[in-house]
């Protein structure tokens, strides 16, 4: 019997949500491959992480998620290393706020690479391998900024629908299988990403956010906002008329 | 060097040692003749990875298991090459059961010399752990009854060994737990028999010192010699058990052995007092694996057996003595979803009494009494990494919960501990949870720097690998 988060796979651990999900699990005992671009700040993360294990827990793999033929292997790779697989968290994600009257196809185009393509890229073998072996958790790091489209970030609520959307599906091709499929929607977190949007309200910050996430993994959760409450509040922008959205101007 | 394509996720299954305790995701080829076994080594070298090999799976632990690596089946290995009635000298592929080769050998009036107490094993598994039986004593082990192998190195070199030929090599491979190379045919010479029916015996005792003692008297006078012990029994009690000890028939004490050596007369009713069938008794035990409950079935079992011991012979067919563990299919799932593991010690004879009764005791004190305790006669074996010495094994049984795991894993090195200071040794089919420190003191004749030289010699680039053999030869072995 494989143990439920004996072996993590982060991608997108270098900072935000996934750095502190990493940082988590890896002292809940969990062995945990730490994925991003930027090897020094990975590298950083896992001695730290080693450290107050007094243990190596944590294992570094860069990688731009754009390099969307590398996940085959490099799953296998990180599998190997960490002596299995049992929860892979899809944390990666940017956001891009067009100024009013800017029409940026090519930043709107990366962000879906990064929060959308990269997910679809790694998660397609991530769950073939866990239908395979019957067993293993997906999470995807969504938002509630896609259950509704804003004049703001009209790519990241793009990015976000989809990302739920492909997870809901995933859930339903592979949940027989025995294979958890975790669609988390936090609001808003204090993160590297969403510092310069200003003061948000009710914020929380990245390492609360990991612990409710957490939490609501191991209840094998199939969509949870981060807090709770955020799902009153979704499902109240969600019942505004359109008409009514688009005057509000948000 | 690093891979450069990813291994075909196909291929990729959770694959579980026998007691279902320990497991592992790994990438399971099943090739059907050598030819496509040098495939998956040259695929193993190309992809650099690992290759862990696998007969039919009935090690306990985790001896055909690794994590990640590319997995040799070898079960669809599963011919008899050629079978010769008048010499009983049998040729098998690897993946050939014990079952397949005795249902071949039988009807002419032969017998695996060396069998385990299931006839599902692989002759490769067989070979590469050195199984030994219940008359151990008698006929050593399975090794000392095979005349040939053909062995394919990592190399993708094959080559042909025998005890004489390439004698250092041979007798590595027959107990080095499939880490030196790929045995891809095996000739075994079977024994004459006279009959498909046992004399046996069983007698009862109440104590350790009753039991090894008497073991230790049958051992010259029967073929086979076994010991069941209550290890719910404390005190003055502590080690009181059953012993069974079984001889072939002479010549003529059969009067129809043609008939008896007919495989369908071989296996028992399959039925319990003619009513239950034996494929109930998995759910109807299950409710009583539990320490109160499996206290009643030792008890209860002994009590019985205490009742109907004694001077009364009885006839039983190779079968149903031989492979006991075979007469409730799928007894093993009774312990699921927690699984079981096994520990099988080997202790000389001066201190057997002592270590083995401290074993008893520790399994009590740490309120994990053994659900199933089974004490066998052994002898010395020529074998490199061999767990035969001139002693007594002790084989425990212990169900995994969830709860358990931590202290059942602890309890396994208090119980090797004195066994290590006692000169004895460890059976590495059966073990899931052995510290390899505890494992690499046992061997104090340099064996273990003969076997990694031949390691070194033969797979150079460490392809070979398990689970086992990582936990028992660390960084020795690196």
């Amino acid at each position: 019997m494989a143990d439920r988060f004996g072996h993590a796979l982060v991608i997108g651990a270098s900072s935000g949500i996934g750095e502190a999900l990493a940082r988590r699990l890896a002292g809940e005992g969990t062995r945990v491959a730490l994925v991003a671009r930027r090897q020094e700040r990975l590298e950083k993360i896992a001695r730290e992480i080693n450290a107050a294990a007094g243990e190596q827990r944590a294992f570094t793999f860069v990688h731009d998620v754009l390099n969307r033929d590398e996940p085959p292997l490099l799953l296998q790779r990180i599998a190997a290393t960490l002596g299995g697989l049992d929860l892979v968290i899809y944390a990666a994600g940017i956001l891009y706020r067009p100024e009013d009257g800017e029409f940026n196809t090519e930043k709107d185009l990366e962000v879906l690479e990064v929060n959308l393509l990269g997910a679809i890229a790694w998660l397609n073998p991530v769950a073939e391998r866990f239908a395979a072996l019957g067993h293993g958790t997906i999470v995807g790091i969504g938002s509630i900024a896609g259950d509704r489209g804003r004049a703001g970030a009209p790519a990241y609520n793009t990015s976000k629908a989809a990302l739920a959307t492909y997870l809901e599906a995933l859930r339903n091709r592979v949940s027989r299988t025995g294979v958890v499929v975790v669609t988390i929607k936090p609001g808003f977190v204090k993160t590297p990403m969403t510092a310069d949007l200003g003061k948000l309200p009710g914020a929380v910050s990245a390492d609360r956010a990991a612990r409710l996430i957490v939490k609501r993994m191991h209840r094998r959760a199939v969509t949870a906002y981060i807090p709770e409450r955020w799902r009153l509040i979704s499902w109240a922008v969600r019942a505004v008329p359109s008409w009514l959205f688009r005057r509000l101007g948000v | 060097m690093r891979r450069s394509s990813p291994l075909p996720p196909e291929h990729l299954e959770w694959v579980q040692g026998w007691g279902r305790a320990v497991g592992a995701p790994g990438y399971v080829y099943r090739p059907a003749d050598a030819r496509g076994v040098a495939d998956v080594l040259e695929l193993a070298r190309s992809h650099r990875v690992p290759l862990v090999l696998r007969g039919r799976g009935r090690s306990y632990g985790d001896a055909a298991l690794l994590p990640e690596a590319m997995m040799l089946s070898l079960d669809r290995m599963n011919k008899i090459l050629a079978w010769d009635p008048s010499s009983g000298v049998m040729d098998v592929e690897p993946g050939v059961t014990i079952e397949e080769i005795w249902r071949t050998a039988l009807p002419d009036g032969w017998w695996p010399p060396v069998v385990t107490g299931t006839a599902t094993p692989s002759a490769g598994g067989i070979l590469a752990m050195n199984a030994h039986g219940k008359n151990n004593w008698h006929r050593g082990t399975v090794g000392e009854h095979c005349e040939e192998i053909d062995l394919l190195l990592p190399s993708g070199e094959s080559r042909t060994l025998t005890p004489e030929r390439d004698s250092g090599l041979f007798h590595a491979v027959i107990s080095g737990f499939g880490q030196l190379g790929i045995i891809t045919r095996a000739r075994f010479r079977m024994m004459r028999v006279h009959s498909g029916f046992l004399d046996v015996q069983a007698l009862a005792v109440s104590n350790l010192g009753e039991m090894l003692r008497l073991l230790d008297e049958a051992k010259d006078r029967w073929e086979y010699v076994v010991g069941w012990i209550d290890a719910f029994a404390g005190g003055r009690h502590l080690g009181r058990g059953l012993v069974h000890v079984a001889r072939h028939l002479d010549e003529g004490e059969d009067p129809a052995p043609g008939r008896h050596f007919d495989p369908s007369v071989q296996r028992g009713p399959g039925r319990i007092a003619g009513v239950v069938p034996m494929s109930m008794i998995p759910p109807l035990l299950k409710p009583l694996t539990n320490r109160p409950g499996l206290r009643m079935i030792n008890l209860v079992k002994y009590s019985l057996g205490r009742l109907t011991a004694g001077e009364r012979h009885f006839q039983q067919s190779l079968v149903e003595f031989s492979f006991l563990l075979d007469a409730i299919p799928g007894w093993e799932r009774i312990y699921e979803p927690g699984g079981l593991i096994q520990h099988q010690s080997f202790v000389p004879v001066r201190h057997a009494e002592r270590v083995l009764g401290r074993q008893l005791e520790l399994c009590q004190r740490a309120g994990m009494p053994s659900f199933l305790a089974v004490l066998k006669r052994h002898r010395p074996d020529p074998f490199l990494l061999t767990h035969g010495l001139d002693g007594f094994s002790l084989a425990l049984d212990f169900p995994v919960t969830r709860t358990n795991r931590a202290r059942l894993w602890r309890l396994v090195r208090e119980l090797a501990e004195p066994v290590v200071a006692a000169g004895g040794r460890f059976y590495p089919a059966k073990d899931a949870a052995l510290p390899g420190e505890l494992f690499r003191a046992a061997f104090t004749g340099g064996e273990l720097d003969r076997f990694t030289a031949l390691k070194r010699t033969y797979d150079p680039e460490h392809l070979l690998r398990s689970s086992l053999a990582d936990r028992l030869l660390g960084s020795f072995w690196e």
